[in-house]
């Protein structure tokens, strides 16, 4: 699905994420890149150097908005002062699409700066699509969610991770951008098939995907973003590809961060899955009817 | 589960065992979160304890060199530990973390005496930087737009400051004493890249000397994205102090000059010298 109405159309190829020690970098030998990826909330400043970074590199590179502190889940909604700051920034970097996280992180007003786990159930579910429904409406732009990874689960919950995510995104109409990684370190941390998780998911709507390193630790993974990505995230990344189609991937590497020319080169290896993909000859992924929670 | 992420941590880093009402934390824990083979709800809620004060405490510890010099790590943590109790993040951005540092410092004197006064300078200083990093600026007041102005209104012009421009007047020279902790960093790192047994790694538990007391003007700025500051005569500050008020360039003068110094014979000199440089700056904008 390299074009699609979550990702505005688009087909954008492999990018990397913009960061502040690739700058002189990028902006001295202008390398090659098919796109970059910024974390919204690090522009949403009225000026100032971040600014001015960015129109330096939107002169010369498309750019994809990446937000870190929507909390789509927040039972508060979305924060208005955010949303308008967020809006100022899509108009000047003509993002064609923007995602966040399924996920809460602030309360009345406090803010967590963590991507905390949701509740999988039909109420959490319906606020979140609402909460969606409102950031698109007022953004103008196709908004697409990510899984994020995890290391704890609720009683409370009602469904598996990909159901919630499948009933959000249908409930809300928006794309979803796949991360493989945390797909992984949250299987690993809660012990089921991240195939299954995959293979569950309505592929039609997958705008875009992430791709990252993540840390073993004797318990548990944590997705630290700061290795190169390991053999079964690119397995994982094979099998999304050649069942969403050839679709915007983007490696995210934010800890402990190599040369950009290491960086770029770990993202290009991307393109080994999708010659195999666009290889195999798969029809794209259509809207499949699915029986919705009540 | 906010209640239980954002507790602060024990002395060695770990989720509190007792929960704010004396019941152990693990029953707390096992109501919220499943455990499962290798984890248990205790040690699973823990890995979000544990991530959320790293994350803000590091984010502190990067963003005040200065304090921490003063302090020392031990007493900087509990600092920021109790400042981010009172005063947790009210913004999307970590950037914005350490805004209100200095009033924290101010009403919980504690925490950094016998050298409140210092660190409460050093708060306001570090913050400063992050504002003259991120404000947006207007476009420059240039000697043409001076033209505009028919000579006879010049004195009741009213000029306007870059929105990113902070003046700050301060107890201690903390721009002096920022710059000797970064320089000290910068050695320390260059030291640990080296295996030469010089005098560099003797120096490694010596502490930047603190400052004395010594009343002192700066303006901390931004020139070609980069961040500076700048030492100012008193007499400037409060011209430009004056005319961020809303004064006029009279107005100002007036303020900032002391009655008895005007006499002085190379005081418009001196004047004309600050605004040329100011301009060259860009401190000064269009209104």
């Amino acid at each position: 699905m390299p074009a699609n109405k979550f990702n505005g159309y688009t087909d954008y190829g492999i990018g990397i994420g913009l960061r502040i020690p690739h700058y002189d970098h990028i902006l001295g030998r202008k390398p090659t890149v098919d796109w970059f990826e910024i974390i919204s909330e690090n522009f949403m400043v009225d000026g100032g150097r971040p600014l001015e970074v960015l129109d330096r590199i939107l002169a010369q590179y498309r750019v994809v908005q990446h937000g870190v502190a929507m909390y789509f889940g927040a039972a508060d909604g979305p924060n208005k002062e955010h949303l308008r700051r967020l809006k100022a920034l899509t108009k000047r970097t003509k993002t064609p699409w923007l995602s966040d996280h399924l996920c809460w992180g602030s309360v009345d007003g406090t803010y967590s700066h963590d991507l905390l786990p949701m509740p999988y159930t039909v109420a959490a579910a319906k606020q979140t699509a609402a909460n969606i429904r409102r950031v698109r409406d007022y953004l103008e732009i196709p908004i697409a969610v990510e899984n994020v990874s995890s290391y704890t689960e609720f009683h409370v919950s009602e469904m598996t991770e990909w159901e919630f995510l499948t009933e959000v995104v249908e409930r809300a109409d928006c794309g979803i951008l796949l991360d493989v990684n945390n797909i992984y370190v949250s299987a690993q941390n809660h012990g089921f098939n991240p195939y299954d998780y995959i293979d569950h998911i309505p592929h039609h709507r997958v705008a875009q995907m992430h791709i990252a390193g993540h840390t073993k630790f004797e318990k548990y993974i944590l997705d630290t973003h700061d290795h190169p990505v390991l053999d079964p995230v690119w397995k994982l990344y094979a099998h999304a590809t050649k069942l969403c189609g050839v679709t915007a991937t983007l490696l995210e590497w934010d800890d402990k961060i190599p040369s950009f020319d290491e960086v770029h080169d770990e993202a290009l290896k991307a393109n080994e899955y999708i010659a195999q993909a666009r290889a195999a000859q798969i029809p794209a992924p259509r809207e499949a009817v699915r029986p919705r929670a009540r | 589960m906010w209640r239980v992420v954002s507790r602060p941590l024990t002395d060695d880093s770990r989720m509190q065992r007792r929960w704010t009402d004396g019941r152990p934390t693990s029953a707390v824990a096992a109501q919220i979160a499943k455990p499962n083979d290798r984890l248990t709800s205790f040690e699973r809620l823990e890995i979000y304890n544990r991530m959320y004060w790293f994350r803000v405490l590091d984010s502190l510890y990067d963003d005040c060199p200065g304090l921490r010099a003063v302090l020392g790590d031990k007493k900087f943590i509990r600092l920021a530990e109790a400042y981010l109790v009172k005063y947790p993040s009210a913004s999307f951005t970590l950037r914005n973390l350490p805004g209100r540092l200095a009033k924290f410092i101010r009403q919980e004197p504690r925490y950094t005496k016998p050298h409140t006064a210092l660190c409460h300078d050093l708060a306001r200083f570090e913050w400063a930087r992050v504002e003259v990093f991120d404000t947006a600026s207007n476009p420059v007041f240039t000697a043409n737009d001076l033209l505009d102005v028919p000579a006879a209104r010049q004195g009741k012009l009213k000029l306007a400051l870059q929105p990113y421009l902070q003046l700050l007047r301060l107890e201690y020279p903390v721009d002096d004493f920022i710059l000797a902790v970064k320089q000290r960093e910068a050695e320390l790192l260059r030291g640990d890249a080296s295996n030469a047994p010089t005098e560099l790694r003797r120096r490694k538990d010596r502490k930047t000397r603190l400052p004395s007391r010594g009343r002192t003007h700066v303006a901390v700025h931004r020139l070609d994205g980069k961040i500076y500051f700048k030492r100012l005569e008193p007499e400037a500050f409060r011209i430009l102090t004056a005319l961020r008020a809303g004064k006029t360039l009279e107005q100002a003068l007036v303020t900032g000059i002391p009655r008895a110094k005007k006499s002085h014979a190379d005081w418009a000199a001196r004047v004309q010298g600050w605004f040329r440089n100011w301009m060259e700056l860009g401190w000064l904008c269009r209104r």
